[in-house]
């Protein structure tokens, strides 16, 4: 077993152990952070498929993890005040099940991926950042200025949505649903990594005028890889508002996008488990040291000038040493 | 007289002053090595450009396979049968050197859009990478990462990607370049063993190269070809000798 195996079998089994222990000692908030944990890795792994295996430096995936999050409020306020969201052509009522929950918030941000990438995919490099850039700040703006669905001040759920055989009012049951959907997508990133399809996206990040001389268009092969990468992004969306059943317009800042991309790159861009590492460190050092000082953000500042300027390959590249990932 | 397989008919490109290609029409036979030389500067990568894709000619046309491509993109010409080296190695170097032929194979039968199945598990792509890696004398570095290949290995992996799209013509630019005189002996053996597949443009500085290989020679001066022949002719052509041997006598 490689020295990076090894380390993310043990990150896997603290996610597994920790939240146990935390509930046999009677600790509700651990668990809570670490499924706070859990949801921005599963949100990174999501901008890992763009910016690890693409090369695709996306600046507005809060777009997608908003769009997510208020796929779950719009739902569920319209299943807790019984009025329908739509009654002609059909009629769309609200709903407080995941399930659908998570289709709908998969398919929305996948759809608004794949609106996104047409357009930015004809641009590259500072131009591509900035374009991402804005489409995040439209869709954040929009939220803002929708008053049907609390505009700046957001939407309140009064109770945590359900999924069948679970109480996911309690905090360990909706973890564990979590962290299933973490190692979901852990395992397709995975798979895609090591795919034709993957084998190729990495060929059009490295050698694009290669990719294209063999009859592929890379392009297009980014453009399968932000969708992919914007849905499970949407998909963490839902669930961290389900989370803090809150959801408003700051899941949709920049601030945000920074933060999911600050967490891909702590861990290690393009590995698997980077975007674990990133948000379990984060999340800790923000619990940590936010409550020494309201300004802890200097210090993972310097964290993230060390990992930048010393150790390209993030948490995981350290622990491995070379190859696998890639700056 | 045979049909041709690629030919340009009086492809013109000019930037801004510049005409980098002026009334270009040469073609490549069934079989044949048609060599293209020229001094720097001459418009060689232009030309190789417009044949394949990454630039679309002011005026004139591209044939491929009979047809006129002139209008298609790079992918859509590749996936025709036409297949180029690169003069600067364009190689996925964090790869390995099998991943690498790999990607071509995966062009080439476009079975690209698989995502959960491993590409090193697809046995027919492969054995059709591997057969190409063994073509130029790379079988034993196919698990090597592409990055610790010499400069030298490089130039011969150049040739087996696009071995592996089982072209109706190559296309290469400077397969030679930067080669020492081992590694361009052994490259020309393998380009020789190559023209019976598929004919091969080949743009090429080095000169022992390209009159060992070549059947025919186009000389290419400031965008325009200014004297096509047998290796014969091109030596002893007096206007050749001037414009770019640069020996009056």
């Amino acid at each position: 077993m490689t020295r990076e195996r090894l380390f993310n079998a043990l990150l896997l089994a603290g996610l597994v152990l920790v939240p146990l222990a935390a509930q046999a000692a009677d600790e509700p908030f651990t668990i809570t952070l670490a499924t706070r944990a859990v949801i921005l890795a599963l949100a990174a792994v999501g901008l890992n498929i763009a910016l690890g295996l693409g090369g695709l430096v996306s600046l507005g995936h809060a777009a997608f993890f908003g769009i997510g999050g208020y796929a779950m409020g719009i739902l569920a306020s319209h299943a807790q005040s019984y009025a329908p969201l739509a009654e002609w052509p059909i009629l769309i009522e609200g709903t407080k099940s995941m399930p659908v929950i998570w289709l709908v918030a998969i398919l929305a941000s996948g759809l608004a991926a794949l609106v996104i990438g047409a357009l930015s995919l004809r641009t590259s490099g500072v131009y591509f950042i900035m374009i991402t850039l804005a489409f995040g700040q439209m869709f954040f703006f929009f939220t803002i200025s929708w008053a049907a669905y609390g505009g700046e001040d957001g939407l309140s759920i009064y109770v945590r949505n359900g999924f069948p055989g679970l109480n996911t009012l309690a905090p360990l049951p909706f973890y564990g649903l979590c962290l299933v959907l973490l190692c979901a997508a852990l395992w397709l990133f995975d798979r895609l990594a090591k795919s034709p399809f993957g084998l190729a996206l990495g060929a059009a990040r490295q050698v694009p005028a290669r990719v294209a001389a063999v009859g592929l268009d890379p392009t297009r092969l980014r453009l399968v890889a932000f969708v992919i990468s914007g849905a499970i992004t949407g998909l963490a969306g839902a669930l961290f508002a389900d989370l803090n059943r809150f959801v408003s317009p700051a899941m949709l800042s920049w601030q945000m996008s920074g933060e999911i991309m600050v967490l891909v790159i702590l861990g290690g861009v393009g590995r698997l488990f980077g975007p674990v590492a990133g948000a379990v460190v984060y999340v800790t050092l923000e619990h940590l040291l936010g409550g020494i000082t309201e300004f802890w953000h200097i210090f993972l500042g310097l964290i993230l000038l060390g990992i930048v300027l010393f150790a390209r390959g993030g948490i995981v590249g350290l622990v491995a040493g070379r190859g696998g990932g890639h700056d | 007289m045979t049909e041709p397989i690629l030919a340009t008919r009086g492809i013109t490109k000019a930037f801004g002053a510049l005409t980098a290609s002026d009334d270009i029409s040469i073609d490549l036979r069934p079989g044949e090595i048609h060599a293209v030389i020229g001094p720097n500067g001459a418009g060689k990568s232009t030309l190789i450009a417009q044949i394949c894709g990454g630039l679309a000619p002011d005026a004139g046309q591209v044939i491929f396979g009979g047809q006129d491509v002139t209008g298609l993109a790079t992918p859509a010409r590749a996936r025709m049968g036409l297949a180029r080296t690169f003069q600067i190695s364009a190689l996925a170097m964090e790869d390995t050197v099998l991943q690498n032929v790999l990607l071509g194979a995966l062009g080439a039968s476009g079975r690209v859009w698989r995502f959960l199945r491993p590409a090193l598990k697809d046995r027919a792509l492969r054995e059709r990478a591997e057969a190409a890696l063994a073509r130029v004398g790379l079988a034993d570095h196919a698990r090597t990462r592409t990055a610790e290949l010499s400069h030298g290995q490089r130039r011969q992996l150049e040739v087996a990607v696009a071995l592996t799209l089982r072209p109706r013509a190559f296309v290469m630019d400077e397969p030679m370049a930067g080669l020492g005189a081992e590694g361009s002996k052994q490259l020309t053996g393998v380009l020789d063993g190559l023209r019976a597949e598929a004919p091969i443009l080949l743009v090429e500085h080095d000169m022992d190269a390209v009159f060992a290989l070549a059947d025919r020679i186009s000389v290419l001066v400031y965008g325009r070809v200014i004297e096509t022949g047998s290796v014969e002719t091109i030596r002893n052509s007096p206007a050749v000798r001037e414009a770019y041997l640069g020996d009056p006598a």
